[in-house]
């Protein structure tokens, strides 16, 4: 079985793009191939910052014969009918088709066409260029003579205009060699814009840069290697994630991992070799988190820390793509200029920080708003953050503006959790003040984190600097949730006017578009609440959070800055318009309610309970999730137990029998007549049900659920006997009435818990 | 370049740095041109790029430029920061196929050797909102400095570019503060002699960005500016109005492209000082880009109606 190697050099191609893209190809070729009735072995796919490989073996030589019959009209079918058939059969003329005689519709003719099998060589020649003009990448470009106009010539290559290939950057060769496992290869030289594919590569551009040929994946992997290319990304990241971690070891430090940054510089590098920098001690000052942002953002190093301590050292380790012939003297030292000027830089951002802003008489009014003094630096930038009215978004009202309502709803929230209220207010004033910062300028990212430090810097109680960064939190699945008291409140405070937000002016998310992230907001309220053992009933709190309410803010007139900074914080859109209206009826918030139930199930499930369960004790107006977990914690351990299967069995059947009766129309009565229970077995279960729900009425009115299924529990025994020893369908239809009312009791009493119909098994 | 005295050293002096990209890019065909003698905000700016992108002439040119933004004045104490730079233009027309290699050669010949100093070419996409322009490029690294934009533009003026040139923009004073080993630009050698006979950047600079920083920031009249950008502005349109074809009989071609050009560029450069001056909000910048957007657009499309612009290109070739 033969092997197909192919390989699209191009110049420097966006380290973001190469794991993508060489997915696609794979995918568009191998499909290509299989669409053309042929079959392979297995496919992998190859990628550095110059080529995209695809090694495709066991390809079948030749797809099969196929043979097609395409019906065509009655032989008395009008001619506009009949040259209809041709044209798409492919006949030039009736002769060609057969007549088929059919007993019910009479002659009509038949096209018999039959399609010999092709040579894969033939497929994949005529495949490729498709493929190559029509490849999904996100920006594509065109260049060179063969951009010139249709018609013009350059250098011996005709202009094609806005048809000329497109590529993510230059393509410069192709590769494409096709044979079998241990014998010669062939090259299939198809064309695509004068590029002709041939069976020569190149290696590194500084170490290698003579023609390469190559006749099959193994002698290619070979060669580039001995070129100084290694091809296979995943080597590459291991090389340079042991290597760095040995270079760090060594230097009594560890390396800090950082997937994201290993992955592009992977995508940087075609011959990997990894070196130590240092700068001045002096710079450690600055937070690590900023140190370690400049440095792999602006220049895609790597930072190492002390062993066993949180402490950055003055080292970073970056990764070049050339062994270099002095050792890479030169390339540190020029490395290690551009840190110390990009952390002399953030140190300058760092200190400015916490120094006064100018004109601070100018923000007199809004420091008076918020309750701010205006000695503190990040009570300035709070301040400024009003009083150049940033938008939050245009139908929302300005970050300030925004700010007033999370602290409205703060203070609500502050007493329903019990946390102190003066240190919740503090927080919230203080929260967003760090958008103002020239760090978070700089490095959005570390929003709430620098806030955090600014806070601490100027004597904030530490629940207060906590809560500026942990108000963000959690952000998705994995994220830490807060666990301070303060941090809870304004985290929820935020999430809450948020999706409350969105969701008056109706900006929810659809399908896989989330532009606000809303979903991951309603996450972190359902974790919180849940992780943090919150109590909330969220009906009334979400009506009181819906803007347009109660006191709906009014945006006052547009007042502008023309500070660069002011528009690197927001969209940049300054609002005039009034506060919009917006919908605060009920079914805004039952919707978000049951957004909410949504992303609890999800959350449920996550954790491994089953969805039966969950819909079993989820009624659509249950707005304290803490306690819809709980119930549902307690019936999974109930339904898992001896005593649960066996109730459920009871009351499935009971609810069986009462639903066919009921479809019948049987009006089957409320209460049970202690006289008509003949038999041990009825009478022993009525006494059990009475007991049974009484307990668990109680125990549910403590929110015990336990104890609350402990007490069905004891129903599983005077169920069971009743089953074995009571025909329900007595002849006496009053009997056979109240019979069917005790099923009836029993149903109900199970409901107190949940709906066991709902529940599988 | 081995014969060269010391003093000529790309890596011993600023202007021996130029000597070099001049001499390389002149051996490889390009007509070395002198800065354009208006006030831009880069290299790009200059018409022999600008307009010399569009239409299907080929054309290779290279040059200092000197480049002014005014709101990156330091008043001379910032040792990177300067209101007023060169910049080092190089443009091919269509882009030749060993455009890379051209570049790299041309970073041998300042004294970067490629396998001892690790360039690279890192994904950043170009683009020019003043001037209706954007390319797919890379930010070329030398020891992990931005030392060189590299780019092929797609469209300029708003106009897909047809063929595609290639642009590269050499950072002169970075590049030369590389080489020479230097931390603060004001301290590079420009002439290459020492003790009495050198002069420095800063003997050459150091005075008129302290003045043209006040000047930028504090002095400049911006009710004259305002005045000033409405002028140009309406003379950009008038004289493409003049010279538009059809304005007398028989002409066929566009007459007054380059005066009208002019006209955009300093409406461009006079909006860079108001901004530096701070007068102008949010919302007003993006009218003003979008204001001088449209002159370069009307430009760039009357060029295309001139010789230079290749109204004639098919005939010429036939």
């Amino acid at each position: 079985m033969p092997d197909l190697l192919l390989e699209l050099r191009s110049e420097e191609i966006p380290a973001r793009m190469q794991r993508k893209a060489a997915g696609d190809l794979k995918k568009l070729v191998t499909d290509a191939l299989v669409e053309a009735g042929l079959t392979y072995e297995g496919a992998r796919e190859y990628w550095t910052p110059r080529r995209l490989t695809l090694d495709v073996r066991g390809l079948t030589a030749r797809s099969a014969d196929q043979r097609e019959e395409i019906k065509g009209p009655s032989t008395k079918a009008p001619e506009q009918a009949v040259q209809g058939f041709l044209r798409k059969a492919g006949l030039s003329s009736v002769a060609e088709a057969q007549v088929v005689s059919d007993p019910k519709k009479g002659d009509f003719y038949l096209a018999v066409l039959s399609r010999p099998g092709r040579a894969a060589e033939e497929v994949i020649a005529a495949v490729m260029p498709g493929i190559i003009r029509n490849f999904p990448w996100p920006k594509s470009m065109r260049w060179g003579a063969a951009s010139m106009p249709k018609g013009a010539r350059f250098g011996g290559v005709d202009g094609k205009g806005s048809e000329s290939l497109r590529w993510v950057r230059p393509l410069q060769s192709i590769v494409c060699v096709f044979g079998p496992e241990h014998d010669e290869t062939q090259v299939i030289p198809f064309e695509i814009d004068g590029l002709v594919a041939g069976n020569v590569t190149y290696g590194h551009r500084f170490h290698a840069p003579e023609p390469i040929t190559v006749r099959r994946f193994d002698d290619y992997v070979t060669s580039l290697e001995k070129a100084k290319v290694m091809l296979d990304a995943e080597r590459r990241k291991d090389v340079i994630l042991h290597d760095s971690r040995d270079l760090a070891f060594a230097n009594g430090l560890e390396l800090v991992e950082d997937e994201g940054l290993l992955e592009e510089v992977s995508g940087l590098v075609e011959w990997p070799h990894v070196l130590m920098g240092e700068f001045e001690q002096d710079y450690l000052e600055i937070p690590t988190e900023i140190i370690r942002l400049t440095i792999k953002t602006n220049q895609k190093c790597f930072v190492a820390r002390l062993q066993g301590e949180e402490r950055l050292s003055n080292r970073f380790i970056l990764v070049s793509n050339i062994e270099a012939k002095d050792g890479g003297k030169e390339i540190i030292h020029g490395n290690g200029k551009v840190v110390r000027a990009r952390l002399s830089d953030a140190k300058h951002f760092w200190t400015r920080d916490q120094g006064n802003l100018p004109d601070l008489q100018e923000l007199e009014a809004s420091a008076k708003t918020f309750a701010l003094d205006l000695k503190k630096p990040l009570d300035q930038r709070m301040a400024k953050l009003d009083a150049l009215n940033v938008t939050f978004h245009a139908k929302l009202g300005t970050q300030g503006q925004r700010v007033a309502r999370i602290r409205s709803l703060a203070a609500k929230l502050a007493e329903m959790i019990h946390a102190d209220a003066k240190l919740v207010d503090r927080a919230v004033v203080l929260a967003k003040a760090d958008l103002r910062t020239e760090a978070v300028g700089e490095f959005p990212e570390l929003q709430g984190l620098m806030g955090r430090r600014y806070a601490a810097l100027q004597g904030e109680d530490a629940s207060v600097a906590a809560a500026v960064e942990d108000h963000y939190k959690p952000q998705g699945p994995s994220d830490r949730v807060p666990d301070d008291k303060v941090s809870i409140t304004v985290a929820l405070a935020d999430k809450l006017d948020t999706l409350t937000g969105f969701w008056a002016i109706d900006e929810k998310p659809t399908g896989s578009k989330d532009p606000y992230a809303l979903r991951r907001a309603a996450l972190g309220v359902v974790r919180i609440l849940l992780e943090c053992n919150v109590r909330l009933n969220l009906l009334p709190v979400l009506q009181a959070a819906m803007p347009g309410d109660a006191g709906a803010p009014t945006v006052s007139p547009m007042s502008v800055e023309g500070s660069e900074k002011a528009q690197a914080l927001a969209d940049n859109s300054y609002i005039n318009e009034t506060f919009p209206v917006v919908d605060p009826s009920a079914r805004t918030v039952e919707d978000l309610l049951s957004f909410f139930h949504d992303r609890l199930k999800v959350y449920l499930r996550d954790q491994g309970a089953r969805h039966d369960i969950i819909d079993a004790v989820l009624t659509p107006e249950a707005d304290d999730l803490l306690m819809v977990a709980r119930r549902a914690e307690a019936l999974t351990a109930f339904i898992t137990s001896e005593e649960g299967r066996n109730l459920l069995a009871g009351t499935k059947r009971a609810v069986q029998l009462l639903a066919a009766e009921e479809k019948k129309g049987t009006v089957v009565a409320d209460g049970v007549s202690e006289e008509l229970l003949k038999l041990d077995a009825e009478k022993a279960l009525w006494s059990a049900i009475k007991a049974a729900s009484g307990e668990a009425t109680e125990a549910i009115a403590k929110e015990d659920f336990r104890s609350a299924m402990e007490a069905l529990a004891k129903l599983r025994a005077p169920v069971d006997r009743f089953f074995e020893d009571v025909l329900v369908n007595d002849e006496d239809t009053a009997v056979r009435a109240n019979r069917l009312a005790l099923l009836k009791a029993i149903r109900e009493a199970t409901a107190t818990v949940a709906d066991f119909s709902k529940i599988a098994g | 370049m081995t014969d060269l005295p010391d003093h000529m050293s790309p890596t011993r002096s600023f202007q021996g740095l130029i000597l070099a990209l001049h001499n390389y890019w002149a051996d490889k065909g390009c007509a070395v041109l002198q800065p354009y003698d208006m006030e831009v905000g880069a290299g790009t700016f200059h018409p022999a790029t600008t307009l010399r992108a569009l239409g299907p002439k080929p054309w290779k040119a290279a040059y200092v430029q000197p480049s002014r933004r005014p709101s990156d004045g330091r008043y001379g104490e910032n040792p990177n920061r300067l209101q007023h730079y060169y910049q080092y233009q190089v443009i091919l027309k269509p882009n030749p196929s060993n455009l890379q290699e051209l570049y790299l050669g041309s970073l041998k010949a300042i004294g970067l050797d490629p396998l001892l100093h690790d360039v690279r070419f890192v994904e950043d996409d170009w683009e020019s909102p003043t001037l209706g322009a954007w390319g797919l490029g890379w930010e070329c690294w030398c020891d992990g400095m931005e030392v060189s934009q590299f780019t092929y533009f797609q469209q300029v003026c708003g106009i897909e570019c047809s063929p595609v040139a290639g642009e590269l923009t050499y950072g002169l004073e970075r590049l030369a503060m590389y080489v020479q080993g230097v931390d603060n630009v004001y301290e590079l050698n420009f002439n290459g002699r020492e003790g009495e006979e050198k002069i420095s950047y800063g003997d050459v600079f150091l005075q008129a960005e302290q003045e043209y920083s006040r000047h930028n920031f504090e002095f400049a009249d911006t009710a004259m500016l305002h005045r000033h950008f409405i002028d140009a502005e309406k003379e950009c349109q008038a004289l493409l109005a003049a010279g538009a074809p059809g304005a007398s009989a028989n002409q066929m071609l566009h007459k007054c492209v380059f005066p009208a050009y002019d006209q955009c560029i300093k409406a461009s450069h006079v909006f860079n000082l108001l901004d530096a001056r701070g007068v102008i909000s949010v919302t007003e910048r993006q009218s003003y880009i979008l204001r001088v957007r449209t002159l370069a657009k009307a430009c760039g499309e009357a060029f295309l109606l001139t010789d230079a612009g290749g109204i004639n290109f098919g005939s010429e070739a036939a």
